[in-house]
């Protein structure tokens, strides 16, 4: 329960209307799509303004009582499960788009519009807003900043941070810091822009942002390969990009995720194939044709049985939105699905699959594998259930095993997914002693405090997934 | 609610929800965009499915009590099911859903008041077809003698609250209910014989929309079909299934197999998306009852919408011709997300030439009638009704086309709440395609 007192300044601040504290609001917001993480908050509160916001930050700052900002909690790293309670901050008023500049091609708008809005908008216009997470039809772009997502797209146009010109945030002590602009170029002091992509709600409160967008490509081809051998259809990813194509996807899935998603989609996957690379090229026809072309003589010189060109822009639609549905589909397979995000150099991709799908044997698990492997981001899922505590042990050593494989491979542990309670164990990994160090600094000199998303990130000894006192009157 | 009754609803919770399915939803939140009460709400996350989900898996798991807010944010569900659809994981919505309301009220203790009136609605009036028809049979005598005209002249109506007063001036009127009881068992088709079928009538179909029903079995007759009308059926039970009365629903639905076991027909058809959509699941509502499983899915699989039936028949391809008319197309969403039939009615839309078929926006969004929720939950319902005229205005359209009688009636409702009744009607498909049907062939006989 907040202070008494905090209450009251919050609803001073916001309105009755915006302040929410019954066990069941505090109950739905008390996950987002990471499985095994819940924790209640306690309470949630649905600013209007930036101002509202930063007298908010300062009120709890001075009580030192948590934040956790809330997009549309689709994340998969537990990093809006508010594990140390406080407040949840909702952007459901801050939904609108401000200003689409077509002379400077850039886009300015509140965190709470959904990233399909923004993507919707911006075509109507002739113009381009590359980043299309699996979840765009429901991610919010403020979720979408703090965890610098990737998407379909990554290979050609690359992630989220690469189209944030500026931003608006509220800073833990309640300052309004505002950074970069509609500028092309802009070297003046540190790139805070930088620092607070992808900081999952660590760091600040962002509330305004200022996007690059790019002309419309004019034409797009999407076609779908089929492999009888998985680590040849990883080859052949190698091999498109070794021979200087760079498609605008590369998409892969293995034969357990091909049928699944083929049973909710119905758009005619071949569930026949061991493995399917999505390809999709845009840019001008001529260019896109003779892509398209080349990748298939590519494809087939790696075994591929079948390259399949859609025919319509329909079907081309149909066939992306079928992947992005992948890891909800999976989950008809198993009670919990758990999913991983280790990205390793796109050369190692074969590798990589070789490695995954030997320390699945080794654990005894059952594994289905999809992701963006163009840019060597996969997306090795594990089908299980949380009931069954001797196979989570099982599942979390192989997590490890997979994470220590990705960065000796030259890799990451997380490709897009963000840190959050998930992965904070295994940061160093990556990092090392020197990495950790300096973004704790960092952190301290912001928010000494430490009431921005607390038990993110940072690992802590007594980690705790489950923060639930049974909320009865 | 008292404690000990949180605490028996917590237990039948425990032991009844079917947990698998409860952890089946990844909690991805795909469906939150398809789900108009958490759209209407300003994105309240304990208004959406996946909100709705974790509340009923809270109880379950004990994080929280079954307390007048949860039963709020079930009650407040439409059971559109919309989110079934969309939901990549293939969460079985609307069976969680029926289970927890059934939990909640079979163990709260309901108002007197209100006891006695689910009593008579529930057991003493809908599971039997003749005192629904002597009913319905008082609302024609009310329609056609003076009474109606005295009661609007003094604007008697204006103690009701609005939408009842809505729902007395769209109210169809009523034909005589010796139509339904004089009519024949087995109708001969009207051209060569394609299909023997049977007509599932409903009960409310059956009364106050009977000719709605008529029309029907004519069209049957029309498109090739032998048309079977087994007299011992009665209501399918989806009001009972979805408000919390499920054992009711469970003996209508036995009542039903039967009495349509042994027709030797193809199919059975419905005119009512609602209906279709329940019959369709009772292998699921029977499902702990092993000697039904296997009648209840034979049963099932026979179930047949009639605007699919037709697009089988091919009847969107016979000479269907009106005057020049803007038509649009409101989906039942129990007959697109509970019997995935959405395109048929849209194929035979477009065939009637003559007129225009526009397409309105976010067409298969509830329209807010679901069942009797526009009665209890009038104020979200109007919300959601209101969006929807905006759309179907934007589409200029003269008529609007419907699939369910709820579904007709709320529109009809929204035509009369926007002042739009010299424009605009609202009419049941089977309806327009006999007008239409019947309109051609008098014109080639002239
Ligand atoms: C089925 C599925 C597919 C997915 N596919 C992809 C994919 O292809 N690529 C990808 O990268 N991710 C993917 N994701 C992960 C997820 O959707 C993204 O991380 C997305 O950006 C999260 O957006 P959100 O609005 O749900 O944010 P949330 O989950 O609500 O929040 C994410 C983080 O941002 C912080 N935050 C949110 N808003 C603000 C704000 N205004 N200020 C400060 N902090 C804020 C939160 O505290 C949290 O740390 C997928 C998820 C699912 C369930
Ligand atoms: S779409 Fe399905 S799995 Fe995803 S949140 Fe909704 S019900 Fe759950
Ligand atoms: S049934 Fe309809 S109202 Fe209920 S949760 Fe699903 S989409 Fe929302």
């Amino acid at each position: 329960m907040l202070p008494d007192e905090v209450k009251e300044q919050i609803i001073e601040i916001v309105g009755e209307q915006d302040f929410q504290d019954s066990y069941t609001n505090k109950l739905v917001y008390s996950y987002d799509a990471t499985p095994q993480f819940q924790a209640m908050p306690d309470a949630i509160v649905a600013p209007h303004n930036t101002e509202q916001i930063a007298q908010i930050v300062k009120v709890c700052n001075r009580f030192k009582i948590p934040i956790v900002p809330r997009g549309s909690g689709t994340n998969l790293s537990a990093g809006t499960t508010p594990l140390e309670g406080g407040v949840v901050l909702l952007f459901k008023h801050m939904d609108k788009i401000l200003e689409i500049d077509e002379e400077n091609l850039t886009i300015t708008t509140q965190p709470g519009v959904i990233t399909q809005e923004i993507i919707n908008q911006v075509e109507e216009r002739g113009l381009f807003y590359p980043p299309d997470p699996g979840s765009l039809n429901i991610s919010q772009i403020g979720g979408n900043i703090n965890e610098n997502s990737g998407g379909l797209r990554g290979l050609k146009y690359g992630v989220t941070r690469d189209y944030v010109l500026g931003l608006e945030a509220v800073l833990p002590n309640g300052e309004i810091l505002h950074t970069g602009g509609k500028l092309a170029k802009d070297v003046a002091g540190y790139d805070l822009t930088r620092l607070l992509v992808g900081s999952e709600g660590t760091l600040g409160i962002i509330t305004e942002a200022t996007l690059k967008l790019l002309p419309l490509p004019p034409a797009k081809k999407t076609a779908l390969t089929l492999f009888e051998d998985i680590h040849m259809a990883a080859k052949a990813v190698s091999d498109i990009i070794a021979h200087k194509i760079i498609p605008a996807t590369l998409e892969f899935l293995d034969q357990p995720t091909i049928k699944v998603v083929e049973e909710f989609s119905k758009v005619g996957l071949p569930t026949h194939a061991k493995a399917v690379l999505l390809i999709e090229q845009d840019g001008d026809s001529h260019k896109v044709e003779q892509d398209i072309k080349s990748i298939s003589t590519i494809c087939k010189q790696n075994e591929a049985f079948e390259v399949h060109v859609a025919q319509t822009k329909e079907e081309a639609e149909a066939l992306t939105t079928a992947r992005r549905a992948a890891l909800s589909a999976l989950s008809r397979l198993k009670p919990t699905t758990i999913l991983e995000d280790a990205t390793v150099p796109r050369s190692e991709i074969a590798n990589m699959v070789k490695a995954i799908n030997n320390i699945a044997e080794k654990y005894e698990l059952d594994i289905c594998t999809f992701g963006h492997a163009g840019d060597g981001n996969l997306h090795p899922t594990f089908l299980t259930d949380v009931r069954n505590k001797e196979e989570i042990e099982r599942v979390e050593k192989a997590f490890e095993e997979i994470f220590i494989t990705a960065v000796e491979l030259g890799g990451t542990i997380t490709g897009e997914h963000g840190v959050g309670a998930m992965k904070s164990p295994y940061l160093h990994l990556k990092l090392g002693e020197a990495g950790i160090n300096t973004m704790k600094q960092l952190k301290l000199a912001l928010d000494p405090n430490q009431i921005m998303n607390p038990g993110k990130m940072f690992a802590k000894s007594n980690r705790k997934k489950v923060v639930i006192k049974h909320e009865y009157a | 609610m008292n404690t000990h009754e949180k605490a028996r609803i917590q237990e039948e919770f425990q032991q009844r929800m079917d947990y698998d399915e409860l952890l089946n939803c990844m909690r991805c939140g795909f469906c939150l965009p398809s789900c108009p009460t958490y759209l209407e709400t300003g994105k309240d996350e304990a208004h959406s499915p996946r909100g709705r989900i974790a509340l009923m898996k809270g109880v379950v798991d004990g994080n929280i009590e079954p307390d007048e807010e949860v039963k709020k944010s079930l009650d407040m569900c439409l059971g559109c099911r919309a989110c079934e659809p969309v939901c990549p994981s293939g969460v079985n919505y609307g069976h969680l859903l029926e289970e927890a309301r059934d939990i909640i009220y079979q163990n709260q203790k309901t108002p007197f008041f209100q006891k006695i009136i689910r009593k008579i609605a529930f057991k003493g009036l809908f599971p039997k077809p003749k005192r629904l028809r002597r009913l319905t049979s008082l609302l024609r005598f009310y329609q056609k003698s003076k009474l109606q005209k005295i009661v609007r002249t003094l604007k008697l109506t204006k103690i009701l609250p609005s939408t009842y007063r809505l729902m007395e001036k769209v109210l169809p009127v009523v034909p005589k209910m010796k139509e339904a009881e004089k009519r024949q068992k087995v109708l001969e088709p009207f051209s060569k014989k394609k299909k023997r079928v049977a007509f599932f009538t409903g009960c409310l179909m059956d009364s106050m929309f009977l000719s709605t029903n008529q029309s029907t079995i004519k069209l049957l007759q029309y498109a090739g079909c032998e048309v079977v009308i087994p007299d011992n059926q009665i209501c399918c039970g989806a009001l009972h299934g979805h408000s919390g009365e499920k054992e009711q629903a469970k003996e209508m639905a036995k009542k039903n197999i039967e009495a349509f076991e042994n027709l030797n027909v193809d199919y059975i058809i419905t005119n009512a998306g609602g209906c279709g959509a329940f019959l369709n699941d009772y292998h699921h509502l029977l499902k702990d009852e092993e000697e039904w499983t296997e009648r209840a899915t034979s049963f099932d699989q026979k179930i047949k919408d009639i605007s699919s039936l037709l697009v089988e028949l091919n009847f969107h391809k016979q000479s269907l011709k009106l005057p020049y008319q803007i038509v649009t197309y409101q989906d039942s969403c129990h007959l697109k997300n509970g019997q995935q039939t959405f395109m048929e009615p849209r194929q035979l839309l477009d065939s009637v030439q003559g007129t225009d078929y526009v397409e309105m926006k976010d067409a298969s969004r509830c329209c807010g009638s679901a069942g009797i929720y526009n009665l209890v939950q009038t104020e979200m319902s109007m919300k959601i009704l209101d969006y929807k005229m905006k759309q179907t205005r934007a589409t200029h359209a003269n008529v609007i086309v419907t699939a369910n009688p709820g579904c007709l009636l709320q529109m009809k409702m929204g035509i009369e709440k926007e002042g739009l009744a010299d424009k605009m009607r609202a009419v049941h498909i089977v309806d327009y395609l006999v007008e239409a049907y019947e309109y051609s062939k008098n014109e080639r006989v002239s």
